[in-house]
């Protein structure tokens, strides 16, 4: 049976949180190539060098904030009302989509503002050019923080949501193990109400009483220390929706199976664990931070590389084996018994390949002394743009091309489009994303308009900085077209009539190895909870509580709009 | 829990890998003696940053020779410049010395990168970052905010000149010499 029909109200759920989702990832695509073009110098005249923040601003928000929550809400909304089969509980989830759609509102209003002269709305000039970081003491329109706060206010309901459809399982499935994909999306969850309290505190606390003009002061040092609790474990919010589809679907689409359930959920526990108290290797070059802590910090994130080294094994593992009923053989020539034609394959598996570029570059940035070179230059846009650009974005639309059809009982249109669209945007990202990394060593800076300046030149490293922008720009243009692709395919897949048959199903395979191999204490949530919230003890506690013991709001700066 | 033997293997490469990678960094710090940016260059008022009177050497930011062989920068970041450093007034600082910056913001938060050289730190309003470095090499560096400051942040960088030795106190002295011609009340 089809989800939507075993599950029509879930899916009217899925289908409006992906809407949203959609619509975000196609104007914060359009910023994207508005920026390549426009820092490369290869076409300027879609807006000024001033304006130029607002569309950055924009970019990171709609992506990395809006996108990314509403799939993940989507997703996750299918995959326990899948794994639990049942309807979620539908009045909590929709109080959450319909909080997370305001607080998109409010911050997209105030940060579009910025493009119509910053009119002043309630006594305050309507921008918010402070980007994705929103480092005090740049001061945005209130109603951006606001914004921000109810899209994770909204997110926090909609995790209530899939705890309430556990509980009501629990009941019928008193000795069952929790379904795998369940256990996923709920650790996951328990990661981000741990990791959302940082910035949860320093919006509804420093920055919103702050910029109506309470207050009179906040510390910069400590409202970004705050941001940064949060500033790297969302990245893994990001990143284990991405791990639930390439561990539990993936290796369907490639013709097999799960190679192992108790790793699975190993993996899964190691980012609860870890993925919070390394948030000062965001901070390495800031000062007023003792080194000892940036060394903590350094150590914890060197070990979180664990659980996604043994991902790659396992997804691996899965799609040799896949490949294997195929009927493919040899060491490397079974890659090509493998579906490359199937965008929703072909597109998880690339996006898993470039993940791995993505984490090679994440080791450098890891690495506490090598990144003075490469601190806040283009290098770090380099890197994300291969792990939530590619392994979280490109994976969300392959992914897309196998759930919505089931979301909506429509077949995929538009097909050719869509084969073609993951290798699309693999070219574009590739000719983009090295060539950002390579100018990074050069020292050429991130979030600027127009790199180059009065008092020097940059020289190449490793090619020369006027070929570099031309990746970028002929990258960041594929990447537009690549969005492009996707959002028509989706769109007349959506608007399409019901009829023909779904050539997907829902149903997935049993894993090689099954949760009857792994210890119960795995799904033990309150433990890894207490251990998780004891490392973040250990790791933020004195740092802490040295910002706040000089005063709450001191040094303190008053705001500075931008 | 049943573990695949190429797992059990992978997993142990991959644990030496991680060990290996902390183990590089720990030594970098204390066998190298890269020092990280750190809370060594305490605390001050922003808001007195901006109006020049924290008593400080940034109110009047440049170079001071502490020793014969180190010499402090003292560098205020203000939206859209380093004073010194932007423009025609670049930090000069002669080579093989000990050169340490302290760099403060009067507004918003800034970066301090010294193109391709390892000194790059976060400029926080409240904050004094310290750096300290040594230039072998003689010649211009470019210099640059690398965190968005504002609607003109691009605009922002600077350099630094870094002068042999012998030129740097020969010009250092003519340059006293003309102050004090200018006002000889100063100059001692």
């Amino acid at each position: 049976m089809v989800f939507v029909d075993s599950y029509p109200k879930t899916s009217k759920l899925v289908r409006s949180e992906f809407i949203v989702a959609f619509a975000a990832l196609g104007i914060g695509a359009l910023f994207g190539v508005i920026q390549a073009l426009h820092r490369t110098g290869v076409f300027r005249g879609f807006v000024s060098s001033a304006d130029y923040y607002t569309i950055l601003t924009a970019h990171g928000v709609l992506l990395a904030l809006v996108f990314t929550t509403f799939f993940i809400a989507g997703l996750f909304t299918w995959a326990v009302a899948s794994s639990l089969e049942r309807e979620l509980p539908h009045r909590i989830a929709w109080t959450a989509f319909w909080i997370m759609l305001t607080g998109t509102a409010l911050a997209a209003v105030a940060i579009l503002g910025g493009l119509f002269g910053a009119p002043s709305v309630f006594g305050h000039s309507l921008s918010a050019d402070v980007l994705f970081t929103f480092y005090a003491p740049m001061k945005a329109h209130p109603a951006f923080y606001i914004g921000a706060a109810l899209i994770i206010v909204g997110s926090w309901i909609a995790g209530a949501a899939y705890f309430k459809a556990l509980w009501e399982w629990r009941e019928d499935n008193p000795d069952e193990r929790i379904p795998l994909q369940t256990f996923m999306v709920l650790t996951t969850m328990l990661m981000w109400y741990i990791s959302t309290i940082g910035v949860a505190v320093e919006v509804v606390v420093f920055l919103i009483p702050w910029s109506l003009g309470l207050i009179q002061n906040v510390d910069p040092l400590l409202t970004r220390t705050l941001f940064w609790y949060f500033g790297h474990p969302v990245v893994y919010f990001w990143l284990m929706p991405a791990y639930l589809v390439w561990y539990t679907i993936l290796p369907k689409l490639a013709g097999g199976r799960l190679f192992s359930d108790p790793l699975a959920r190993v993996v899964f526990v190691a980012f609860l664990l870890l993925s919070t108290p390394v948030g000062f290797h965001h901070q390495y070059v800031d000062p007023g931070i003792p080194e000892g802590y940036k060394f903590i910090a350094m150590t914890n994130t060197m070990f979180l590389l664990l659980p996604s080294l043994l991902t790659a094994f396992t997804v691996v593992a899965s799609l040799e084996h896949g490949a294997r009923q195929n009927g493919g053989s040899g060491y490397l020539s079974w890659l090509r018994s493998l579906p490359w034609d199937k965008p929703a394959f072909s597109g998880c598996a690339l996006a898993g390949l470039m993940f791995a570029a993505g984490g090679f570059s994440g080791m450098i940035n890891a690495g506490m002394n090598i990144n003075y070179l490469i601190h806040n230059t283009i290098w770090v846009p380099g890197h994300f743009h291969l792990t939530v650009g590619t392994a979280f974005a490109l994976t969300a639309m392959a992914i897309s091309y196998w759930l919505v059809p089931q979301i909506t009982g429509k077949p995929l249109r538009q097909r050719s489009l869509a084969v073609i669209q993951p290798y699309v945007w693999f070219v574009g990202m590739a000719l983009m994303s090295n060539a950002m990394h390579r100018a990074g060593l050069a020292g050429i800076p991130r979030r600027t308009a127009e790199p180059t300046y009065d008092e020097f030149a940059f020289q190449g490293v490793a090619g020369t900085v006027a070929e570099m922008r031309l990746q970028i720009a002929i990258g960041g243009f594929l990447l537009f077209v690549g969005a492009a692709l996707f959002l028509v395919v989706m769109a007349d897949t959506l608007l399409a009539r019901r009829g023909g048959t779904l050539s997907v199903n829902g149903t997935i395979p049993a894993p090689l190895s099954g949760p009857e191999h792994s210890p119960r204490i795995l799904d033990n949530y309150k433990l890894w909870t207490a251990i998780a919230l004891l490392l973040i003890v250990i790791a933020y506690g004195p740092p802490l509580a040295s910002m706040v013991v000089d005063g709450l709001f001191a040094p303190g700066s008053p705001p500075i709009p931008v | 829990m049943q573990v695949h033997r190429f797992e059990k293997v992978w997993l142990g490469a991959a644990l030496l890998l991680i060990v290996g990678f902390i183990a590089t960094v720990a030594y970098g710090s204390v066998g190298v003696g890269v020092a990280m940016v750190d809370d060594s260059g305490g605390q001050i008022n922003a808001q007195a940053v901006q109006s020049g009177n924290t008593g400080t050497p940034f109110d009047d930011p440049g170079v001071v020779q502490e020793s014969e062989d180190h010499y402090v920068v003292y560098v205020v970041a203000r939206q859209f410049q380093f004073v010194p450093g932007s423009g025609d007034d670049p930090i000069r600082v002669p080579a093989d010395a000990r050169v340490t910056f302290r760099v403060t913001s009067a507004d918003v938060v800034h970066g301090f990168s010294v193109v391709e050289t390892n000194i790059n730190t976060m400029v926080i309003p409240g904050q004094v970052s310290e750096v300290s470095a040594r230039f072998d090499e003689p010649g211009t560096y470019g210099l640059v905010c690398h965190e968005y400051c504002g609607a003109a942040h691009h605009t922002m960088g600077g350099s630094v000149e870094v002068v042999p030795t012998d030129e740097y106190e020969s010009q250092q002295q003519q340059s006293m010499n003309e102050t004090q011609l200018q006002s000889p009340e100063v100059g001692n």
